[in-house]
């Protein structure tokens, strides 16, 4: 048996693909946005980050298991790390979280809280981008985005379209169809998937509610309901269901 | 051009081409490297061909020690010779004479005074410390370098193949394909313990190796042409100067791993490179000496050229090879590693220009010799390119291992304008800096290290007392945060904060408690950005804070720039004893923030002033100074 000592305790693993999987069979809850075990590895939330026994700081999500590792998870090193970090994804996301359709179950919003972040000490000072309000089901408000890459992936690699993409670089980078197209002129199929992986309140489900309220009341019409995916989706994505 | 098919039809060739150059009357190189061109050495080579043309017999007289062949005079375009501050350069051989900052008008005279009569034209000659020194070799600037890889740069024409051949030219792969075998050849490489000129310094020899055992058959060999580091030149001097080594280098690469293709991946900004590289693959496919069956063997190697956008993040080994399969380039996360699956997912070589420039020789004269050249932990010679306030600026090349002192005082030649030595700055903007005191540190990957600085692509920019060590940092930041790629968290925002608090700090509006905040971010950045941009983008503001931190403390506590760069903080004052009261400089300030009365000393409102320098240019009697 091959064993990996995590924060002083011998974690037995096999074939797992990365140190994240090993230290999440051991129990241990690593906050992440960038990593799903369906997806490729991406590698850029830097959450994830783990010390080994020598002081070296790396990304656990790629980082292959050997066999008598020895890891520490929590070390007021990685602390300070992963609440820097948070503090600089918050510093240049809008934050106007009382509006954001995601409020409360966001994962941004989630980790912030967990780990102490109550002060960010830097201005948002990044251009503010028009939502894409386009497409008949998804909208992307680029100024809520993280760039955790996980829409781009899944379109990608799950669902097989490929609408999403990166466009920029540094911190000017977005997530984009191709040319900067607004999204109802993509190939997108409305599946919602990009919702689902979506940690924060960057893409979201167009709401009809109002619509279809004023068609209700409307008495000349007769109400015929269809449901499309995207919106099956929404609802199986606030039961946890995928 | 014949093809070659044999190694005997190789050295046949060496021989012709040789010849041609030993029968020459006389040799005129003039440097096309890109510095040069820019100064107009291409008029200056047309007009000589001109004139030659106008008396191809035209006898030379040289003096009775100088023996000359007496075959046609030749006019050939050289790659850089380094030396580009007292460019444009010609070289005239048989004599070894370098004319410095020639223009055509000098050519007649060149040809008349000294082709024809042997006459030299001291205006031409570089002159240092009062000293006229008529042969290239006998200059300071190039006695003390020990030029290995840059050995035919400058000396022979890099858009021939022929001039190649007769400067021994694929001589090495001749002997790798005919008395060596592949794991031969790695481990002489291995043996000869090069390590990687593109900064990591990592052993050649140990990743061959690594290529060589995967189980995959289809393998590639990368050359790195993307030398992003801003004020570097090293490999573009390679690939201008003498593209048919490192060419020669990669085939001997292909060979020892079994790699079938290759890929050179240059930046688009480099045209001239790329020009002369994809002549030297066309000529070198048109002679066999690249292609299928190469000298007759069964060994075949097919070489491409890829032009990359000139994304410094594109040096990175995974966004190069990401970047010439077509997609964004963007680093990944290892494992796997390019030795594994590299480009197009197959194990892949990748190694810099300069690296593989250095494998003929070591194939031919042996990991010894090699060995024999700077410390033994990092033999070899690395090039450098000096920049920033050294008399002699350019291109060199010195043993490992060379001191500071030796490049900046010997072979730079010192502080400009006399002026006095602050601080080097080396490794661009993944590098440290470092003062006198470390003067004397030899110049090797590790002793480098060890001090907080790192060789990186060999970029050496020297400071005098005048520059100031915060806008240095803000200008390295600036860099590093537009070329970083976007994808990792602390190096996408983290150098962005960084920036802004040093852009803060130089226009005057710096609080103490950012030192520490700069401190803050720089080691989460370091230690957990994804690759390797990242990880050294703070290094430049963490050596230039730990080296020179009464700088930043001045900035943010005093709102003051002892050398006067920080423009937000120059207070333009008048002295009343030099002011003559003439009125130019009220009158040419933009926003009228100088008043007097004529003939009375003026003054100056500093709540007004926007530090534009418009009255201290325009006041005929140096009564403006700044403080
Ligand atoms: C951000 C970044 C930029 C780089 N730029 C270059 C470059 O311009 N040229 C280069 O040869 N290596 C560059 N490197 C190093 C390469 O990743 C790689 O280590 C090198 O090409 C390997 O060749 P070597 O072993 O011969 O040095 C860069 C690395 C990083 C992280
Ligand atoms: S839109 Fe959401 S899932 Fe896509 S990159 Fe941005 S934060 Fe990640
Ligand atoms: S460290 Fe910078 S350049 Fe490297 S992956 Fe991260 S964002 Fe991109
Ligand atoms: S989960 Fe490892 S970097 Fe995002």
């Amino acid at each position: 048996m091959k064993y990996i000592t995590i924060n002083n305790r011998k974690v037995p693993f096999e074939d797992e693909k990365n140190l994240l999987s090993v230290i999440r069979k051991a129990g241990i809850d690593l906050p992440t946005f960038c990593y799903h075990s369906e997806l490729s590895t991406y590698g850029a939330c830097r959450m994830c980050v783990v010390e080994d026994d020598r002081g070296r700081v790396f990304a656990s999500c790629s980082e292959t298991p050997r066999d008598g590792m020895v890891i520490y998870t929590n070390t007021p090193k990685l602390q300070h790390h992963r609440k820097l970090i948070l503090e600089l994804l918050l510093a240049s996301h809008c934050r106007d979280c009382t509006t954001c359709r995601e409020n409360g179950v966001c994962t941004l919003q989630k980790l912030a809280r967990q780990l102490g972040v109550d002060d960010v000490r830097f201005q948002n000072t990044k251009e503010q981008l028009p939502k894409d309000t386009s497409s008949n089901c998804i909208v992307i408000d680029p100024n809520k985005c993280i760039l955790c890459g996980d829409c781009v992936r899944t379109c990608e690699e799950i669902q097989g379209v490929g609408v999403l993409n990166f466009a920029h670089r540094g911190s000017n980078m977005r997530v984009t169809p191709a040319f900067g197209k607004p999204m109802s002129e993509t190939d997108c199929v409305g599946c919602g998937q990009c919702r689902v992986v979506c940690p924060t309140g960057a893409i979201t489900i167009k709401s009809n509610v109002h619509a279809v309220w004023d068609l209700v009341y409307d008495k000349t019409k007769r109400v015929v309901v269809q449901i499309a995916p995207a919106v099956r989706v929404a609802i199986g994505d606030k039961f946890g269901i995928p | 051009m014949q093809r070659i098919d044999s190694r005997e039809m190789l050295n046949e060739l060496r021989h012709q081409s040789k010849q041609v150059v030993e029968n020459s009357r006389c040799r005129i190189l003039i440097c096309a490297g890109t510095g040069c061109l820019a100064g107009g050495s291409g008029e200056i080579y047309d007009k000589m061909c001109e004139l030659i043309a106008a008396c191809p017999d035209v006898e030379v007289h040289f003096g009775p020690e100088i023996a000359h062949g007496d075959g046609p005079m030749e006019v050939k375009k050289s790659g850089c010779h380094g030396f580009c501050e007292m460019g444009p350069l010609m070289r005239i051989e048989p004599m070894g004479i370098l004319y410095t900052k020639v223009s055509v008008d000098d050519c007649e005279e060149i040809f008349e005074s000294t082709i024809k009569k042997g006459e030299l034209i001291s205006r031409l000659l570089y002159k240092q410390n009062g000293v006229e020194y008529q042969k290239q070799e006998e200059i300071p600037f190039y006695k003390k370098q020990t030029r290995l890889v840059l050995e035919n740069c400058g000396h022979i024409d890099a858009e021939h193949i022929d001039d190649a051949l007769a400067h021994d030219g694929y001589q090495a792969l001749a002997k790798a394909l005919h008395e060596m075998t592949p794991e031969e050849v790695v481990e002489q490489i291995y043996e000869s313990n090069l390590r990687g000129r593109g900064g990591g310094g990592f052993q050649t020899g140990y990743k061959w190796k690594q290529v060589a055992r995967q189980p995959e058959k289809i393998r590639y060999v990368v050359c790195n042409g993307d030398e992003g580091d801003p004020g570097a030149f090293m490999d573009r001097s390679i690939m201008e100067g003498d593209p048919h080594k490192m060419i020669e280098g990669m085939a001997i690469a292909a060979y020892a791993v079994g790699a079938q293709e290759g890929y050179i991946y240059v930046r688009a900004e480099y045209p001239l490179a790329i020009n002369r590289l994809k002549k030297a693959i066309a000529d070198a496919m048109e002679c066999g000496l690249l292609g299928d069956n190469i000298m007759g063997t069964d060994f075949s190697f097919k070489l491409h050229i890829n032009r990359g956008a000139g994304a410094f993040v594109c040096g990175e080994g995974s966004a190069l090879t990401a970047s010439i399969e077509g997609n964004r380039g963007m680093p990944r996360v290892k494992p796997p590693r390019t030795v594994e699956q590299g480009l197009f997912d197959k194990p892949t070589v990748l190694n810099n220009v300069e690296t593989y420039a250095n494998v003929p020789m070591i194939v031919l004269k042996g990991a010894e010799w090699f060995k024999g050249i700077g410390p033994e932990n990092s033999p070899g010679t690395k090039a450098f390119a000096l920049t920033g306030s050294v008399k002699n600026t350019g291109l060199i090349e010195v043993p490992m291992g060379t001191t500071l002192r030796e490049v900046i005082f010997d072979i730079g030649g010192g502080i400009k304008n006399d002026g006095e030595f602050k601080a080097v700055q080396i490794g661009g903007p993944s590098g440290g800096c470092l003062m006198t005191p470390h003067l004397d540190i030899n110049l090797d990957f590790d002793s480098l290290k060890k001090m907080g600085a790192m060789i990186g692509s060999g970029g050496l920019v020297v400071m005098d007392t005048n520059t100031c060590m915060v806008e240095v940092a803000r200008f390295f930041m600036n860099f590093t945060q537009n070329e970083s790629c976007g994808k990792c968290v602390p190096c996408r925002e983290g150098t962005k904060r960084m920036l802004e608090i040093l852009e803060r700090i130089v226009a005057g509006k710096g609080e103490l408690a950012d030192l520490d905040l700069l401190e803050e971010l720089a080691e989460t950045i370091t230690e957990t950005a994804l690759c390797g941009l990242g990880k050294s983008a703070a290094l430049p503001v963490m050596s230039t804070l730990k080296l020179f931190r009464d700088e930043y403390i001045e900035h943010v506590v005093d709102k003051k720039c002892k050398s006067h760069t920080c423009t937000a903080m120059r207070n333009y004052i008048i002295n009343p004893d030099l002011c003559k009261g003439c009125s130019k400089c009220a009158r040419n300030c933009p926003v009228s923030a100088i008043t007097g009365q004529i003939k009375e000393p003026f003054t100056i409102d500093q709540a007004k002033c926007i530090k534009c320098g418009a009255c201290q240019g325009n006041c005929a009697f140096g009564a403006i100074y700044v403080e």
